[in-house]
C-alpha cells in the first residue's frame, strides 16, 4: 500500500533534490566569489614585475567545499533539526528549561579557575621557555581585547553610543606610559591609574563635540576622532617618535619588589634562583591583565545596577524619555564616554608595558573594528557573551598562525592568517544569521521583586493594542 | 464633579503667549492656557492643530521662542528638560516611549529616579494596585507588552516620580476601547483620591471632555475656545468638528 509510507519517507527524495539544487548553486556562487581571489595570484617575478598566475586546484577545493557543505546542511542536518524540533514541540518541552546543567551553573567559577590555573598548566606541559606562546599570544593576547571589548562595552553595549574610534583611547594609554615612563621615569603602577585617568579626559573631549549626534552621524564622527589622535601621533614627530614609535618602554615590576630587567638587582629570576626567560614577565603580565579584566568587569557589573548605569541602559533606549524622567543626558553621555575611554587606557598602558613599543601602527581603524565586532557578536552589553566573542576572533587568529599543516595541503607559500578576515567576516555573517543578538542575547534584569526570573523571547509577542 | 479650586489662587501651570516654532514654521501663536492645582484639564483638537507641541513646549523640548510658561512660581520657559522634570512635572510622551527592552519592573524604577528610589517600594506597590496588569508583567519586558499596557506603564512610570503636574499625550491612541475606558477610569481616580493635577491631549474628544473639569480647544496653533468639559460637550460647533461621527 502506498499510503502506508511514512511522510518522512516520502518527503525525502524532495528533500535530495532540493539539496542536489542548492549544493549545485552554492558550488556557482562560490566559484563566481572566489575565481579572483582565490582563482588567480599575483606576485613578482625575478624581474620585480608584477604577474599572475592561477591555482585551480584551491579554487576547485573552496569550491567543493561550500558545494558539498551547503548540500550536506540542506539534505542531512536541517531535515534533522526540523524534525528534533517537531518533536520536542509534539513532547511539550518549552524551549527554555530553568533546570540548567552543573557546567551552566556554575559556569562563571568555573571559567575564573581555569583562567588562574591556565599559566602554572601551560608551563608544566610546555616547560617555561614553551609556555611562552601559549600566556603570550593566546592568554595575553585575548585578554587585552577581552578588557577593550568591555570597556567598549559600556559606550556601545550600555549606553548605545556607537563609536567606532575606540582605538584612540587605547593609543592615548598606550603612549601616556610610554611617554611619562619615558620622560619621568615613572612606574607602571603610577602610571597605569593615570593612563586611564588621561584617556578618560579624552573621552570627554570627544564626548562634548558629539553630545548633540546619535546613530550613524555618531559613527562618523567618532571614526574621525580615532584617525586625528593616530595621525597627531603619527607626525607630531619630536613628541612622538612618528611611525618609529617609542621603543625601549620600562617593563611593568611586581610592585617594585622585583623586576624583570635582565640587569637589575632585584631580577625575578635571579632573586629565585630560577633560569634566565622571559616567560616569567608575561606570565606576571597575564595575572596583570586578568586582574584588569576582572576590574572592569566588576566595575560595569557594580555600575549597571547603580543609577548612572541605568541612565545608561535608559538612554540607549530612548533619549527623550530619558530627558523627560528628569535624566540629564548630557552628563549620562559623558560618563559613559569617559568611563569607557578610561578602560581603554588601562588596556593601552599595559599594552605598552608589555610590548615595550608603540607605534600609530597598532592603532589603526582595524583595531577599532575589530573591539566593535566583538561587542556586537558577543551580544550588546553581555560581559560573557563579549568574553566568549573575544576568544573565539583573537584566539582563531591566533590559531591560524599554528595551522602549520594547511601548507602541506594548498602549498608552501599558503600563509593562513592572511585568510583571517575573509575568517573574520564569514563568523561574523554566521553568527548573525543564526544569532542576530549576539552569542549572548538576552538582557539580564538588574531589579527584581522577588525572584530573578528570565522570560524568554518565545513565550512573548510585541504587542500592538 | 466636585471641583475644589481656589480661582483666586495663582495657577499650578500657566502658559502665556508662548510661540514655538519649527525651524521658520511657526507651530504655536500665542498660546495661553492655564491648569489650576487639583485640576484635571484637557486641550482637544485635530490632527496637527500643535497639541503635542504644546505639551512638548511645557517640558521645554522644543523651546517657546515668545512668551512664558511658569510652574509653581518658576519661570521654566528656558530651561532643559531633565531640569522641568525634576520640577516634578511628569510626562506620558506620545507613543508611549517606554524602554523596550527593560523589565516592567525596571521602567519603574527609572520612573523612581529622581528620588533616589527612596520611596520606590511604597509607590510601586500604588501603581500595582492602580494597573494590576503590570503587576503580572513585572519581569516581563516592556517591548513584550501590548498596546495597552505599554500606556499603563508609560503613566505609571510617570507617577513614580511623584509629579505636582501630570501630562499625558493622548493617552488613548491606538488602544481599544475597553482600555481607554480603562485608563481614563484610572486617571479620574488619581484626581479624586489624590488630588492629582492632570493635562490632557486627546484626539478622542467625548472621553477627554467628559473625564476633565475644563478644556480647551486648539486649531492651527491656537487656542479658539475654552470652558468646562460639560460646556463643549454640550457646544454644538465642538459637537460637529470632534464628536458627532466621530464618537469612540
Amino acid at each position: 500500500m502506498t499510503n502506508a509510507q511514512s511522510p518522512a519517507k516520502e518527503a525525502a527524495p524532495g528533500v535530495m533534490a532540493q539539496a542536489v539544487k542548492e549544493g549545485l548553486f552554492a558550488g556557482i556562487l562560490a566559484f563566481g566569489m572566489f575565481l579572483l581571489y582565490v582563482g588567480i595570484e599575483t606576485y613578482q617575478n625575478i624581474d620585480n614585475a608584477l604577474v599572475w598566475r592561477t591555482r585551480w586546484g584551491l579554487l576547485a577545493i573552496f569550491v567543493a567545499v561550500s558545494a558539498i557543505g551547503r548540500f550536506l546542511v540542506v539534505g542531512f542536518f536541517k531535515p534533522r533539526i526540523d524534525r528534533r524540533k517537531l518533536a520536542k514541540a509534539k513532547a511539550g518541552i518549552p524551549e527554555v528549561s530553568d533546570d540548567k546543567g552543573f557546567f551552566h551553573r556554575n559556569f562563571l567559577k568555573i571559567a575564573m579557575l581555569a583562567l588562574v590555573l591556565y599559566p602554572p598548566v601551560v608551563v608544566s606541559l610546555y616547560g617555561v621557555q614553551g609556555s611562552l606562546k601559549f600566556v603570550d599570544n593566546f592568554g595575553i593576547q585575548i585578554l587585552i581585547y577581552v578588557m577593550l571589548a568591555w570597556g567598549l562595552n559600556v559606550v556601545v553595549g550600555l549606553a548605545g553610543l556607537l563609536d567606532l574610534g575606540y582605538v584612540a583611547f587605547y593609543a592615548v594609554g598606550a603612549y601616556s606610559y610610554a611617554l611619562l615612563s619615558q620622560t619621568f621615569g615613572l612606574s607602571f603602577w603610577v602610571l597605569l591609574p593615570m593612563a586611564g585617568i588621561l584617556a578618560a579626559f579624552w573621552g570627554i573631549i570627544l564626548g562634548f563635540p558629539v553630545l548633540r549626534l546619535r546613530g550613524d552621524y555618531l559613527a562618523i564622527v567618532t571614526l574621525a576622532f580615532g584617525e586625528i589622535i593616530r595621525l597627531v601621533l603619527m607626525n607630531w614627530t619630536e613628541v612622538t617618535g612618528g611611525t618609529a614609535g617609542i621603543s625601549g618602554i620600562a617593563k611593568a615590576s611586581i610592585f617594585g619588589i622585583w623586576s624583570f630587567d635582565v640587569g637589575a638587582s632585584n631580577n625575578f629570576a635571579r632573586s629565585f634562583g630560577l633560569p634566565m626567560s622571559s616567560a616569567y614577565y608575561k606570565i606576571f603580565l597575564f595575572y596583570v591583565i586578568l586582574a584588569l579584566c576582572l576590574i572592569t568587569a566588576y566595575v560595569t557589573i557594580k555600575l549597571r545596577s547603580m543609577p548612572i548605569g541605568r541612565a545608561w541602559e535608559a538612554l540607549r533606549e530612548d533619549e527623550i524619555a530619558c530627558r523627560s524622567l528628569g535624566i540629564d543626558t548630557v552628563k549620562t553621555k559623558l560618563t559613559a564616554f569617559a568611563i569607557g575611554a578610561m578602560f581603554g587606557g588601562f588596556a593601552g598602558s599595559f599594552f605598552a608595558a608589555r610590548q615595550g613599543f608603540v607605534s600609530p601602527e597598532s592603532f589603526v581603524f582595524l583595531e577599532s573594528a575589530v573591539i566593535l565586532a566583538i561587542v556586537v557578536l558577543g551580544g550588546m552589553g553581555s560581559l560573557t557573551g563579549i568574553a566568549v566573542a573575544a576568544i573565539v576572533m583573537v584566539g582563531g587568529t591566533e590559531l591560524l598562525r599554528e595551522m602549520e599543516f594547511l601548507k602541506h595541503v594548498f602549498g608552501e607559500d599558503f600563509t593562513p592568517e592572511l585568510y583571517r578576515m575573509l575568517l573574520f567576516g564569514l563568523a561574523m555573517v554566521a553568527v548573525m544569521l543564526f544569532k542576530p543578538r549576539g552569542f549572548v542575547g538576552s538582557r539580564q534584569p538588574t531589579a527584581f521583586l522577588k525572584e530573578r526570573k528570565s522570560v524568554s523571547g518565545s513565550f512573548t509577542k510585541e504587542g500592538h493594542g | 464633579m466636585s471641583v475644589n479650586v481656589n480661582p483666586a489662587a495663582e495657577p499650578l501651570l500657566k502658559v502665556s503667549g508662548v510661540e514655538t516654532y519649527y525651524g521658520s514654521i511657526r507651530a504655536l501663536s500665542g498660546v495661553d492656557v492655564h491648569v489650576n492645582q487639583g485640576e484635571i484639564v484637557s486641550l482637544i483638537g485635530a490632527n496637527g492643530a500643535g497639541k503635542s507641541t504644546l505639551m512638548m513646549t511645557i517640558c521645554g523640548s522644543p523651546q517657546a521662542r515668545n512668551g512664558s510658561v511658569v510652574f509653581d512660581g518658576t519661570d521654566i520657559t528656558k530651561m532643559p528638560t531633565h531640569l522641568i522634570a525634576r520640577r516634578r512635572i511628569a510626562q506620558s510622551p506620545e507613543g508611549r516611549r517606554i524602554f523596550p527592552r527593560m523589565t516592567v519592573y525596571e521602567n519603574l524604577q527609572m520612573g523612581a529616579g529622581l528620588d533616589n528610589l527612596k520611596y520606590f517600594d511604597e509607590d510601586v506597590e500604588k501603581i500595582f494596585a492602580l494597573f494590576p496588569r503590570l503587576k503580572e508583567r513585572q519581569s516581563q519586558r516592556g517591548g513584550t507588552l501590548s498596546g495597552g499596557e505599554q500606556q499603563m506603564l508609560s503613566i505609571g512610570r510617570a507617577l513614580m516620580a511623584r509629579p505636582k503636574l501630570l501630562l499625558l499625550d493622548e493617552p488613548s491612541l491606538g488602544l481599544a476601547p475597553l482600555i481607554v475606558k480603562q485608563i481614563f477610569e484610572a486617571i479620574r481616580m488619581l484626581n479624586e483620591k489624590e488630588g492629582l493635577t492632570v493635562f490632557l491631549v486627546e484626539q478622542n474628544a467625548f472621553a477627554a471632555l467628559k473625564l476633565s473639569h475644563r478644556a480647551y480647544v486648539m486649531v492651527n496653533g491656537k487656542v479658539t475656545m475654552s470652558g468646562t468639559g460639560r460646556e463643549l460637550l454640550a457646544n454644538p460647533e465642538v459637537r460637529a468638528a470632534y464628536l458627532e461621527g466621530g464618537r469612540h
